[in-house]
């Protein structure tokens, strides 16, 4: 995002249309999601609709998800605009998820909206996927500075905001909390049930599980590692000698617990007041459980994303969008590369004090 | 714990409180890991009472390291307690930005040089940043919570030790840190040699390569 260096657009527009008509249309496509959110100025969510690409077997080939996500483009903008009773004609900023996430794509939502920022000839906000997660929760939750957990298929990390930016205080230093867990939920040929993560079959046979298994327990500094625990549970579940019941019980328990331990540390070392959990893994029952005690332990809020917000969607994009454009930040066409792995603690966050 | 008469909550941290007490007419800390509520008891206690042993013994290491590190003075497993010298002083992470340029300069080297020590013995301190690190009136920087230190000698692991000094930098001293990193590897490769530190210093890189999302990876 780069200062506003023309300000015409804004100028030009009608007295009526700057005040009170004035929307962002979001576009997130970062990974298995197609999703196309609509946002006021003043943080009315009008619309957010996406369309998921399942794959046949095995994990998200980017380059079929970049085809599906082209397919479904017209369509979701379509159901979008239409939920919203917004005419494209009516939008002032096209804000799309610049990174990060995979390359296929990221690219095939950004011309998306390059195509519809240049033919509407309305200026286009690039905005940082990890920021969006949290602006959206902290819209729809009411929070205003919390610790964020947000723990994804791609992403695992606590951070907070300190001078200017959200600041990663601990996250994984290898794969993600869903993604562990979907790895092993293929591993031991669950399938998916429509509309939800393979990590969800995990959470239900977990319940049924009694035995806690001894598994690894890596937590480095405030830092968690979790390869290793997807490495041992599968290796116990191809060895047969345990119940899955138990190994998905031992597997969250102990996943969880790292995730839980670190947010406790940066809670402690930051002493904010409120937490937040966000990210596809923030439905998850026990986790959810989990961290509301360590919440209650310092004195916090604790507050869990709603889910249609808290998994990848376009409106936390659109929200973002309206946020960064209201400071004046817009992306120019010839800077509205995608970035495929931008860090949240890259990016200024001036509209927060 | 017995022994030990009146306690005064010195600070509930993330993972164990702080107690100060008299024991036998000594000034202690004692640390005590608090179960926690949130994982199943048999995991808690596991961690908490493997925590318990292999603290005391890596702050005796380090001590034999040349490293400054409270005096040990009891453990009791069973309630996840350690009984520990008071080490008078100031945390690093409270004045280090507060100090002259050259001070701050100073004690990022001594840090470098203490960890340098540690690495040589094969010891990892696991949570190094500059609140577990005392300034003392006399001089002496005390490095304390060993709680998620281990005994290790693989480049690996002082290599994510250094890169977990180096976050925490990054979160807490986000103005200086690079100023910071640099004395701290500097102080350290005083003790261990420019071709080892170049070889850790490779190894950061390709941890930090190997996070999510990182800029410098190849994509």
């Amino acid at each position: 995002m780069y200062p506003l260096k023309n300000v015409e657009s804004m100028k030009n527009m009608p007295k009526k249309q700057r005040k009170d008509k004035t929307y962002c249309l979001g576009i997130e496509s970062t990974a298995d999601d197609f999703g196309v959110g609509i946002a006021s100025f003043t943080g009315e969510i009008l619309a957010n609709k996406s369309d998921s690409y399942i794959p046949a077997e095995g994990g998200i080939h980017p380059r079929e998800a970049a085809r599906h996500h082209a397919e479904v483009a017209d369509k979701v903008l379509n159901d979008a605009l239409s939920a919203a009773g917004v005419k494209p004609r009516d939008l002032s900023v096209i804000a799309f998820s610049q990174g990060p996430g995979l390359g296929p794509c990221l690219r095939t939502g950004a011309t998306v909206a390059r195509a519809l920022a240049s033919y509407l000839n309305i200026p286009l906000v690039g905005v940082n996927h990890s920021v969006a997660h949290i602006e959206i929760g902290k819209l729809k939750t009411g929070v205003v500075d919390p610790v964020t957990l947000y723990a994804s298929g791609g992403n695992t990390m606590v951070t907070a905001f300190e001078s200017g930016r959200y600041r990663v205080f601990g996250e994984t230093l290898d794969i993600a909390l869903g993604n562990c867990l979907d790895v092993f939920a293929r591993e031991a040929g669950l399938k998916h049930k429509k509309g939800l993560p393979l990590g969800a079959a995990v959470e239900r046979l977990a319940t049924e599980g009694k035995n806690l298994v001894s598994l690894p327990y890596v937590v480095k500094g405030m830092d968690l590692s979790l390869s290793g625990l997807l490495t041992a549970t599968t290796a116990l579940l191809h060895r047969g000698s345990c119940r899955l019941e138990d190994l998905c019980y031992s597997l969250q328990e102990n996943a969880f617990s790292m995730v839980t331990e670190v947010t406790e540390r940066a809670l402690a070392h930051t002493e904010k007041e409120e937490v937040l959990l966000t990210g596809g893994v923030a439905a998850n029952k026990r986790l959810q459980s989990m961290l509301s005690v360590i919440a209650q332990e310092h004195d916090a809020r604790f507050n869990v994303v709603p889910l249609e917000f808290a998994t990848d969607n376009g409106a936390m994009i659109a929200w973002t969008g309206v946020l960064a454009y209201r400071h004046g930040l817009v992306t120019p066409l010839e800077e509205s590369f995608v970035k495929l792995r931008w860090r949240v603690d890259k990016v200024d966050v001036p509209w927060i004090q | 714990m017995d022994t030990v008469a009146e306690q005064t909550l010195l600070k509930k941290g993330a993972e164990a409180s702080l107690y100060l007490a008299d024991w036998h007419g000594r000034k202690v800390v004692v640390k005590v890991r608090i179960p926690k509520k949130y994982r199943p008891a048999a995991l808690d206690e596991q961690i908490r009472s493997y925590r318990t042993v292999h603290e005391p013994q890596l702050i005796h290491e380090a001590k034999a390291a040349g490293v400054p590190t409270p005096l040990i003075y009891m453990v009791n497993v069973p309630e996840a307690s350690i009984t520990m010298e008071y080490v008078e002083g100031q945390q690093i992470k409270q004045l280090l930005n507060k100090v002259p340029q050259q001070k701050r300069q100073e004690l990022c080297v001594k840090i470098g040089e203490l960890i340098g020590k540690l690495h040589r013995q094969g010891l990892i301190h696991g949570d190094l940043t500059t609140s577990n690190m005392i300034l003392s009136p006399e001089g002496k920087i005390y490095f304390v919570d060993f709680g998620l230190g281990e005994k290790n000698i693989e480049l690996e692991a002082q290599g994510v030790d250094l890169h977990l000094m180096k976050r925490a930098l990054q979160s807490t001293h986000y103005q200086f840190w690079e100023e910071y990193f640099k004395g701290v590897l500097c102080g350290y490769s005083s003790i261990l040699g420019s071709e080892a530190t170049e070889k850790i210093y490779e190894k950061i890189m390709e941890i930090e390569r190997r996070g999510r999302y990182v800029e410098e990876r190849k994509q």
